[in-house]
């Protein structure tokens, strides 16, 4: 029970530590919005990027954004577009921007930015209210955005 | 005692179950309570102060955005889970608790003597030109007149003396001052309100100016209004202050939230009840 617990911790920090390939958040480069290369260098998992948008203390973006294809999410909010056909109207690399930051394509939106590090006003270190210690640590690390991007290009109807 | 308990977790459980389904738009209802003093009509919905132009046509209370069995329970007075702690406080009121025997009633006679206050705070104190809001009026009592520690701000002491103050002003219009000397920390309570702050960057109109109505996950978004506070609020079953309210909403935006009773959130206080002006005051409410 208790190596499993370890392990799991050990896993967990891991997936969260950004590895050395990956391009840092202040390195992605935007053209209209959009980030052509992977931010790992390497393809996403789309079942990763499932649950990382349906988890909450990770992108959480069904508190937003309903899925069709993913009915047995509880209580999806809707106060962004829905997700469904998301692949048509986008290409991969537009996606990829508006995960990472969606002002870049939608200016002065509501949708928060996945993969920034800086910039914000009074930063806090997590949920708890207190100031953050340092720079924070972006919401998703580059692997996470990958995956979750993966799962998108899916998302044709 | 017992069977009201009950009939809480009952509407707790059941409003779980109902929060699921996309509820778009306030609810079309109107609240009424019967008391000893005859039928109250609150006004939870008109039309938005002068400055709103542009930015909202209709202002909504609270309870218009919860759940049936939610909204019930502020119906009537008996079913109201608010009321214990009204009723505390009314004993605080009248104990013998300062450091030389001093008690609220023993200065201000009855409760009913604060009729009126909480229609119009928080204001700005005529002596002192300083932004007050209950609370401050409250601890000065507290320490100046009866020689005690002040009260922490979210206390629980101080939430009952908050009910207690404001269960007199039922059903009164809120109609809180925004000019002269109040106009300075009014306009920094705006400035707040529309800061979009910590690592989600939101502000408080992204949620309730834009996109009230609207189901955030289970979360069915108000304006976030405080003419029905202090609440009762069945999550956390217990009650909540303003004050105690803008920290958690600041919290969710992954900021460094301001203190309860500091400069800022006093000022954000006097903004939000302002954006209110026009709504009853609801004395103790029940929200989810
Ligand atoms: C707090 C709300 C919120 C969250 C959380 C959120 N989004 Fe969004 N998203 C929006 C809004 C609002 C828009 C519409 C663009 C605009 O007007 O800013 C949007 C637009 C999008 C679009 C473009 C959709 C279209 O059809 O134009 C995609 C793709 C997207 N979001 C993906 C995601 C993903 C993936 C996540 C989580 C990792 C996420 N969003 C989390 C609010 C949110
Ligand atoms: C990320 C979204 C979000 C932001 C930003 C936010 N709130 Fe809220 N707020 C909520 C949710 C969800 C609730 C609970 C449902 C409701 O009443 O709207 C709530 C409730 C409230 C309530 C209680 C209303 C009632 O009748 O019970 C008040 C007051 C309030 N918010 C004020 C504020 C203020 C002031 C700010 C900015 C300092 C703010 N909120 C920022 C999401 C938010």
């Amino acid at each position: 029970m208790t190596r499993h617990l370890v392990q799991a911790t050990l896993l967990a920090l891991a997936a969260a530590t950004p590895a050395f390939s990956d391009t840092a958040p202040k390195d992605v480069v935007f053209e209209e919005g959009a980030v052509a290369q992977s931010l790992t260098g390497n393809p996403g998992n789309p079942e990763e990027g499932v649950k990382v948008m349906t988890t909450n203390a990770l992108g959480n973006c069904v508190a937003c954004h309903v899925v069709g294809a993913l009915p047995d999410v509880q209580f999806p909010g809707n106060i962004a577009p829905p997700l469904d056909g998301v692949a048509d109207r986008y290409s991969e690399a537009q996606l990829r921007g508006i995960v990472a930051n969606a002002k870049m394509t939608f200016d002065g939106s509501f949708m928060p930015a996945f993969y920034k590090t800086d910039g914000f006003i009074r930063p806090g270190n997590g949920y708890t209210g207190k100031a953050a210690e340092g720079e924070l640590p972006p919401i998703l690390n580059a692997a996470q955005i990958e995956d979750v991007v993966a799962y998108l290009v899916t998302l044709k109807e | 005692m017992q069977q009201r308990k009950a009939t809480w977790l009952a509407a707790t459980a059941l409003g779980l179950a109902l929060t699921g389904m996309a509820m778009a738009d306030p609810a079309e209802d109107t609240l009424s309570v019967e008391t000893d003093d005859g039928t109250i009509d609150f006004v939870t919905q008109t039309a938005a102060p002068e400055f709103l132009k542009g930015h909202l046509d209709t202002i909504y209370s609270g309870w218009l955005f919860r759940e049936d069995e939610t909204r019930a329970l502020q119906k009537d007075d008996f079913d109201n889970p608010a009321m214990v702690f009204y009723d505390r406080g009314v004993d605080r009121w009248n104990a013998t608790i300062g450091k030389n025997g001093e008690s609220c009633a023993g200065c201000h006679q009855g409760p009913e003597s604060m009729a009126g206050l909480r229609a119009v705070m928080p204001r700005v104190d005529e002596k002192s030109g300083k932004l007050m809001i209950m609370e401050d009026y409250i601890n000065n009592c507290v320490t100046e007149r009866m020689g005690l520690e002040k009260w922490g701000t979210t206390s629980n002491e101080m939430k009952d003396m908050l009910s207690v103050i404001s269960m007199q002003s039922r059903g009164q219009i809120v109609n809180v001052k925004i000019d002269g000397a109040a106009a300075p920390f009014w306009e920094k309570g705006k400035e707040i309100y529309y800061t979009r702050y910590g690592q989600l960057e939101m502000s408080c109109a992204n949620c309730h100016e834009d996109h009230y109505g609207q189901m955030i996950r289970a979360d069915h978004l108000s304006q976030g209004q405080i003419n029905g506070f202090p609440t009762y609020r069945l999550k956390d079953a217990g009650m909540v202050s303003a004050q105690q309210r803008f920290v958690g909403c600041v919290r969710d935006t992954r900021a460094e939230t301001f203190k309860a009773g500091s400069d800022e959130f006093k000022a954000l206080e006097l903004y939000v009840a302002s954006r209110g002006n026009g709504l009853s005051v609801e004395g103790v409410s029940v929200r989810h």
